[in-house]
């Protein structure tokens, strides 16, 4: 039994038979822009960071239509610098660092926990409106003079550029307070909040993941605060610590920054990882091999890299001693993530595995995250590190696992819980063409730049030589295959709210906690507070009821809570007291 | 459990929020959330800790020259007063835990003072480094009729200051304003304390934003407790 609601009488009238959806409870605009709900700001977000990432899309194609040709093809030099800039700020800090976090974690970790809302619901409200600010920012630099420094904004360059990068600079600073306080709710509400019967040990891995991510964003994110900020100060008040002129060290810059922003790679992995978690679990109708490890993992990726940031830098004149030490330290993140994958693996050994689109991202994930994991451990190695440094072989790297990564995991978790927030179902086949076409585009894009960057071919350059243009032209056509996916994509999705077919509570047959509630939840996510008695991926202690696909008027006979009752006394309960509970009340009144 | 969650509801004020069983989880949930927001503090202030201890081992001579600028006999009063505003802080949890809505009232305007009177200070120190040219990067153009001698024993006037002095004054001013800004923002939500407190919101059983905003001032009155000996004495 996952999660048995014990109604009492009081609670039954309250919430009763006919509680209307998040969705339907008030419909008017204001009660969604000063809602204090998840599962809205929830929303909220999801609706902020796919903007983003379309902007942040279009910018990819202008880039990659830039350079079709050697020379002038669209934009000039200076135009490309920044459109280049723009690109990976914006995917980077608006879309993939809150994308998973803020608009998936906000709507499932709280129903994942049992619990009504996360633990503080003001500031979760607040942390978007410090989202929206920073967006405006960053909109205000594009607007006035833009940017051209590249994401990573290094001195001594973003000092003396003429471009906006007072307002691009706070922006970031602004959307990092957003990403702490974000991070400061998740951790107190895993904490804090979880129903009972839900300890550590049956927490979902989506929750694992989350958390460990949350600790990232708590411990490393001020840092780049800081260190923006100083940025700041040495532009206004010349205070000479970044400044060589001044007495400062470029150098120091680079530590401050890549202190966070390795930390950062794994906010922006960790959430990816943790959707695939739960997508390979119900598709695989098991429970996830080496579960504590795979939780672990988490925990030890998050950690680790805090140890690794130096790796970025083997090329800006660290001491020999200290490459070789970050050198050493950044094989072991390899440990960590290769217990995930070959657990995903096991997991879907002898598991009953069935293709259905979020599985096929959830595959597409293991698949290139390996490629991107790998190609890692190149970049890694000091002395393969000086060839491919700064090449288009870290551009491949990085968004293999960011985009291979990170934006397929979310996109699958897309997927995955469509029914569950929207309500509605898409449609199968053409959510598996627009799969088609991303893995296409995707591979096509980026595994023709490995071989351009272990080529020689130097990343952000704007103009390269002729014998690069087949493979340069190659790539490009990828990303424009890989762009007609996402639009399919996102057609699919739209349509899908006002054409779609009315979903289920639970249209995958999951045993995760998250598909007891109905589809959409009701505001308080679960009549009364639910009672946990086994774990998310415990498909041989669910009864047939909790795994049944349609709707619960469909329920065939035999399955009815009554006669679930033989299948609980199969397995036993762990707690036999909780157990007595009258499970069934809930299921008798839905129907 | 959940049959006991509405009755339960009832019984406590509206300060229990809906999501929340009782009130300790309430509270335990708070005084959680709150010391990671100090533990983000903490790491906030640290990228300015570890530029001081760069530059200090990269310009010790400058450090030192900067350092003798500083007054300790002014820095040592503001570090009383922020001890002292740490305790009437401590103090004013202690109250609202017996339910002393005055005695609340008392020590929190106590701790506001002493956070005005700090700030105070710093204006004048500040205002004095201006004058003297004492100033970062840049704008570094010291007055020497005014510059202390920091050689130990000597007395004569000095001539010139070391080369990278206006480093110093740079982290100097980067983080006593950063700390500053901090104590600002904590007059105000301890005002807001106050406020709350005079209205009769605090009680026996609820007492939580007092525990919570004592926690951040009490962060605040660490962090100059660093500052002071990094800065002003070694
Ligand atoms: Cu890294």
């Amino acid at each position: 039994m996952t999660t048995q609601t014990t109604t009492h009488a009081a609670g039954s009238t309250a919430h009763g038979h006919g509680e209307v959806d998040y969705i339907r409870e008030n419909t008017s605009p204001l009660s969604w822009i000063v809602t204090l709900d998840h599962k809205r700001l929830g929303i909220l977000y999801l609706v902020s960071t796919l903007t983003m990432f379309m902007v942040g899309g279009v910018y990819a194609l202008l880039i990659r239509t830039e350079l079709l040709t050697p020379g002038r093809t669209i934009m000039d030099p200076d135009t490309y610098n920044k459109v280049f800039t723009l690109h990976g700020a914006i995917m980077v800090f608006l879309f993939i660092i809150p994308s998973v976090p803020a608009a998936l974690g906000n709507f499932f970790l709280p129903i994942m926990l049992g619990a009504k809302d996360v633990a503080f619901p003001r500031l979760n409200l607040m942390s978007f409106y410090v989202y929206v600010l920073g967006a405006i920012f960053a909109l205000v630099s594009i607007f006035t003079n833009s940017i051209d420094t590249g994401w990573t904004f290094y001195t001594p360059y973003s000092q003396t550029t003429s471009t906006a990068t007072i307002s691009m600079t706070l922006a970031v600073f602004i959307l990092g307070f957003s990403s702490i306080l974000t991070g400061v709710n998740f951790m107190a509400t895993v904490h804090k909040l979880r129903a009972p019967g839900l300890h550590w040990k049956r927490l979902p891995l989506f929750v694992w993941g989350i958390y460990a991510t949350a600790v990232i964003q708590v411990l490393a994110t001020p840092v780049l605060a800081i260190t923006l900020l100083m940025l700041l100060m040495e532009k206004v008040l010349s205070i000479g610590w970044f400044d060589p002129r001044l007495g400062g060290d470029p150098v120091l810059f680079q530590h401050f920054f890549w202190f966070y922003s390795h930390p950062a790679v794994y906010i922006m992995i960790l959430p990816g990882m943790a959707v695939v978690n739960e997508i390979i679990a119900t598709f695989s109708r098991r429970k996830i091999f080496g579960y504590m490890f795979v939780a672990m993992s988490s925990v030890a990726l998050a950690l680790l890299g805090f140890l690794v940031w130096g790796h970025h830098m083997f090329v800006a004149g660290m001491s020999e001693y200290a490459t070789m030490v970050f050198s050493a330290l950044t094989f072991f993140v390899a440990i960590p993530s290769g217990v995930k994958v070959f657990n995903w693996v096991a997991t879907l050994y002898n598991g009953s595995v069935s293709f259905q689109s979020p599985m096929l991202y959830a595959l597409a994930f293991i698949v290139l995250f390996t490629i991107g994991g790998l190609t890692g451990l190149f970049l890694g190695t000091l002395s393969v590190d000086v060839h491919l440094h700064d090449t288009y072989f870290v551009v491949a790297h990085f968004h293999y696992v960011m985009v291979g990564g990170t934006v397929i995991g979310f996109i699958g978790g897309l997927h995955y819980w469509w029914p569950k927030m929207t309500g509605k179902m898409y449609s199968e086949k053409i959510a598996r063409i627009a799969f088609v076409f991303i893995f296409i585009g995707f591979n096509m894009t980026f595994l023709t730049q490995f071989v351009l960057g272990s080529q020689g071919m130097p990343r952000r350059y704007y103009d390269y030589l002729d014998h690069f243009q087949p493979l340069h032209g190659f790539s490009s056509v990828g990303a424009y295959v890989l762009g007609v996916g996402f639009s399919i994509m996102l057609g699919m999705f739209i349509y899908s709210l006002f054409k779609g077919e009315k979903a289920p509570p639970n249209p995958w047959g999951s045993a995760g906690f998250e598909w007891a509630t109905s589809s959409p939840p009701i505001m308080h996510n679960f009549h009364g507070t639910p009672v946990i008695h086994r774990g998310p991926y415990d498909y041989h202690l669910a009864t047939e009821a909790e795994l049944f696909d349609g709707f619960p008027e469909d329920l065939p006979a035999t399955a009815k809570p009554a006669a679930a009752k033989p299948a609980a006394k199969q397995a036993p309960e762990p707690e036999p007291a909780k157990a007595a509970a009258p499970a069934p009340a809930s299921r008798e009144e839905e129907e | 459990m959940a049959s006991a969650h509405d009755d339960s509801h009832k019984k406590w004020g509206s300060w229990l929020q809906h999501h929340f069983q009782e009130p300790v989880q309430q509270f335990e949930t708070a005084k959680l959330g709150m010391w990671l927001f100090l533990a983000q503090e903490v790491l906030f202030f640290s990228g300015l800790f570890v530029a001081y201890g760069v530059y200090r081992t990269a310009y010790p001579e400058a450090f030192e020259a900067g350092s003798a600028q500083l007054n300790r006999i002014i820095g040592g009063f503001n570090t009383c007063v922020l001890l002292v505003s740490s305790f009437t802080a401590a103090m004013a949890v202690r109250s609202a835990q017996l339910g002393k809505k005055n005695q609340v009232s008392l020590n929190l305007v106590i701790t506001i003072v002493c956070a005005f009177a700090f700030l105070v200070v710093k204006y004048f120190e500040y205002s004095e480094k201006f004058e003297h040219g004492l100033l970062p990067g840049n704008h570094f153009a010291p007055h020497m009729a005014e510059i202390h001698n920091w050689v130990e024993g000597a007395t004569g006037p000095v001539t010139e200051m070391p080369a990278k002095t206006h480093v110093f004054f740079g982290i100097y001013f980067c983080l006593t304003g950063l700390h500053g800004i901090h104590v600002a923002i904590g007059i105000g939500v301890l005002i807001w304390i106050l406020a709350r407190n005079m209205r009769g919101e605090f009680s026996k059983d609820y007492w939580t934003p007092v525990d919570i905003v004592a926690l951040y001032w009490h962060l605040v009155d660490l962090v100059w407790i660093y500052l002071f000996p990094l800065l002003y004495l070694i």
